[in-house]
């Protein structure tokens, strides 16, 4: 066998890589240290951002931290599974027996946070002629963005009032996980746009000379619009704008007060293509805007109860439980296909979840099963809050709660 | 010859994110474009998951070949463009298509559809109305048009154009327009489809947009549920695990038959997981009879191993075809 020896050793082979090993997520650090102030879940549509925020607010709550938590769109089951029959526009106090702190809900109503914004700002006979704007009544309930814009003004009450030890945040659900950073300064920047003055007050100083292109602008916009439209946008700009010209300034604020320390970023998916590719573009922007990212939480996993037999070796197992025809046969053999499938998908999470490693290695990973993340009442939330918080290496399986399957030995 | 006659021909498909809708709308394209019929595939939320799921590279704004079927039947894909759009309105009526490119380069045509937050819908609608209503020598272009639509929370602002525009121009150009839009997607000649997976979340969310869409008069056409996977055990034990769940007892002479050693638990792990699917199964039977209990046409779809290619996508149009012809006897 010496040409053997000899190829092997012309042409070795590469050690093989190591496996992408992610980092630990401990949340339980995280929304216990009192220098956490803010958690910003963020993620696809989907994926259980609002479980997974009412879940570490109540792990916060029960470890005796005064926690609200801020939800855009919650099912009504969450609702429910809070105690709450409805959940409304201020916090409303869980009853969560024998909690050493105390854990509140609010859901966000966008038109009511803008309304309210607008009647601490004016006098009212102002206040009353912007409500009754048709414009604004269609900004404040449609607008492409204002749910987002009012989430952080919202936040940014709830922080400046200093009433919570912790605010947990379950960001709206955008058509991409991007529109949650930039529609507040898309919006702010059209308030304060300087392009809507121009087209809704020809006549104001400074633009007497109105060069002929722009003119023929606006009367584009003025035909794609129509008329009256024009007029609406034209009085609500001008009463906002006495009343207070100042709404870029409060989005750069709330956006500023994400970058402060005490804020933390979770970016929650589940292990599907789709989602984790969401989460990929948002830990490369969070990065890039440079807000303070905590890690991964990778939702709705399905680690098998044992790893002791692969998929392969299960499916023939069950073929061979069939042939030795015991009694019980049929359902040993189920059995064994079920740990197949379990395993095979299991394969198949772990795999993605090591590509999202391998691109973001260092991203800490908490990954919580899908039986804990099925969440109906309180108990049920308080199972996925100690899937969310136990300590890593605590499991039942001794699996690290960073991975679905044992890192493969090399 | 028409193996499918129906009346509708602009089949809108939503539902909530994850449920795989854009996945059905591909799949239902196929299914429509079967025995040599034309139907256009449209997408409206810019990600370009067509392009991915015929594996073609990104879509531009224009009607492309992606799939042909039985028959020689052709499924194109369109990906719109929300600025492309306005500008093909503007040039349509106004015939200012070179000044519009003139308004995108300062930022106008931006502008435009951010001071109107329906602009954008009318545009999107509206282009699936003119390719639904277009017409060569006489016959229609497409014999069907197939909506890759926003998720259920959405749907049915999207849809209701006029009313989301109500509030905010009386009249003009966008009034005609949407009011336009409105007359086809209300006609019997529209289905709206939801896409669903038997989990509480998106079966909720699919009973609300069938009152919402129901409540404006806005035609429902089928419930798809999206990756159903079968049982893997054996029925008098499936039901028995979901009741009283099974120990490791139970499997122990099967397993030991098999000359599988009962090391560290395994009995007793294997025990566990099949009363965890089990259960999960019976869930998801109780969700069955909640997707059944709103009263509209429903088909399953198997989960599929694997990613989702051009191979699964006929698998899947297959089941649909079956179901849109048994739709069309009923």
């Amino acid at each position: 066998m010496t040409q053997t020896t000899e190829r092997t050793r012309r042409h070795p082979r590469p050690p093989a890589p190591a496996a992408p090993e992610a980092l630990p997520l401990e949340l339980a650090e995280l929304v216990t240290d009192p220098g956490t102030r803010i958690v910003v879940c963020c993620g696809a549509g989907g994926v259980g951002k609002t479980t997974t925020s009412a879940a570490l607010a109540l792990a916060a709550a029960e470890a005796g931290r005064t926690v609200v938590v801020l939800t855009i769109d919650p099912a009504r089951r969450l609702a429910q599974s809070l105690g709450l029959v409805e959940l409304d526009n201020e916090p409303r106090r869980v009853d969560v027996p024998e909690a050493r702190g105390e854990l509140h809900a609010m859901m966000l109503d966008m038109k009511r946070t803008f309304d309210d914004i607008v009647v601490a700002h004016s006098t009212p006979e102002r206040a009353q002629q912007i409500l009754e704007n048709p414009f604004y009544q269609t900004l404040s309930s449609s607008f492409a963005g204002t749910q987002e814009y009012m989430a952080m003004e919202k936040l940014g009450q709830l922080r400046a009032g200093d009433r919570w030890d912790l605010i947990v945040v379950d960001t709206p659900p955008s058509r991409s996980a991007l529109d949650f950073l930039d529609a507040p300064n898309r919006m702010s920047r059209f308030l304060d746009g300087t392009m809507i003055r121009l087209l809704t007050a020809p006549s104001r100083t400074g633009f007497r000379i109105a060069s002929a292109s722009f003119v023929f602008f606006s009367r584009i916009i003025s035909k794609i619009l129509g008329g009256q439209l024009l007029r609406d946008i034209s009085s609500f700009v001008a009463a906002l704008d006495t009343m207070f010209g100042g709404f870029r300034e409060r989005a750069t604020a709330t956006y500023e007060l994400l970058r402060r320390p005490g804020t933390w970023f979770l970016v929650v998916a589940t292990p599907e293509p789709d989602a984790l590719r969401e989460a990929s573009y948002f830990v490369d922007r969070l990065s890039a805007e440079q807000m303070p990212l905590a890690g991964l939480v990778l939702n709705r996993t399905h680690p098998p109860t044992t790893t002791a037999l692969s998929a392969t070796r299960a499916e023939g197992a069950a073929e061979e439980v069939l042939e030795a025809g015991a009694a019980d046969a049929e359902l040993a053999a189920g059995a064994l296909r079920v740990h197949a499938e379990r395993m095979a998908q299991a394969t198949r999470e772990q795999h993605l979840a090591d590509r999202f490693t391998s691109a973001h290695p260092e991203v800490a990973v908490r990954t919580v099963p899908a039986a804990a993340g099925d969440v109906h009442d309180l108990d049920g939330l308080r199972g996925m809050a100690d899937a969310l918080t136990g300590p890593d290496g605590d499991t039942p399986t001794g699996v690290p709660r960073r991975r679905i399957l044992p890192a493969r030995r090399r | 010859m028409s193996p499918v006659p129906s009346s509708v021909r602009c089949h809108v498909v939503t539902g909530k994110g994850g449920t795989g809708k854009t996945t059905v709308a591909a799949a239902l394209a196929l299914a429509l474009a079967a025995d040599g019929r034309q139907v256009l595939l449209v997408e409206t939320e810019g990600r370009q998951g067509i392009a991915q799921l015929f594996d073609t590279p990104p879509l531009p704004y224009e009607e492309r070949r992606v799939a042909v079927a039985r028959g020689g039947g052709e499924v194109r894909a369109l990906a719109i463009d929300v600025e492309e759009a306005l500008l093909e309105y503007l040039e349509m009526f106004y015939n200012l298509r070179r000044a519009g490119r003139a308004l995108r380069r300062v930022g106008a045509v931006d502008f435009a559809t951010t001071i109107a937050p329906g602009l954008r819908d009318v545009l999107l609608t509206g282009k699936v109305k003119e390719a639904v209503t277009r017409r060569h020598d006489g016959r229609p272009v497409y014999d069907a048009v197939v909506v890759d639509a926003p998720p259920t929370g959405r749907i049915t602002r999207f849809l209701n154009v006029t009313g989301e525009m109500a509030g905010l121009t009386r009249s003009g150009p966008i009034k005609t327009q949407s009011d336009g839009v409105m007359a086809v997607l209300k006609s019997p000649q529209t289905a709206v489809h939801l896409v669903t997976l038997l989990e509480d979340m998106p079966v909720q969310e699919t009973a609300d947009a069938i009152a919402e869409l129901t409540a404006v008069g806005l035609p429902v056409g089928s419930v798809v549920v999206n990756m159903a996977a079968e049982p893997a055990l054996p029925e008098p034990a499936l039901s028995r695990a979901a009741g009283s769940g099974l120990t490791g007892a139970d499997l122990a002479p099967g397993l030991a038959a098999a000359g599988l050693q009962d090391v560290a638990g395994l009995a007793d792990a294997l025990a566990a997981e099949a009363t965890e699917h089990a259960r999960r199964w019976a869930a998801q039977d109780e969700l069955r009879d909640e997707v059944e209990a709103l009263g509209r046409p429903t088909v399953e779809l198997p989960l599929l191993p694997g990613p989702i290619d051009l191979g699964a996508l006929f698998e899947l149009a297959g089941r649909l075809e079956q179901h849109l012809r048994t739709e069309v006897a009923a």
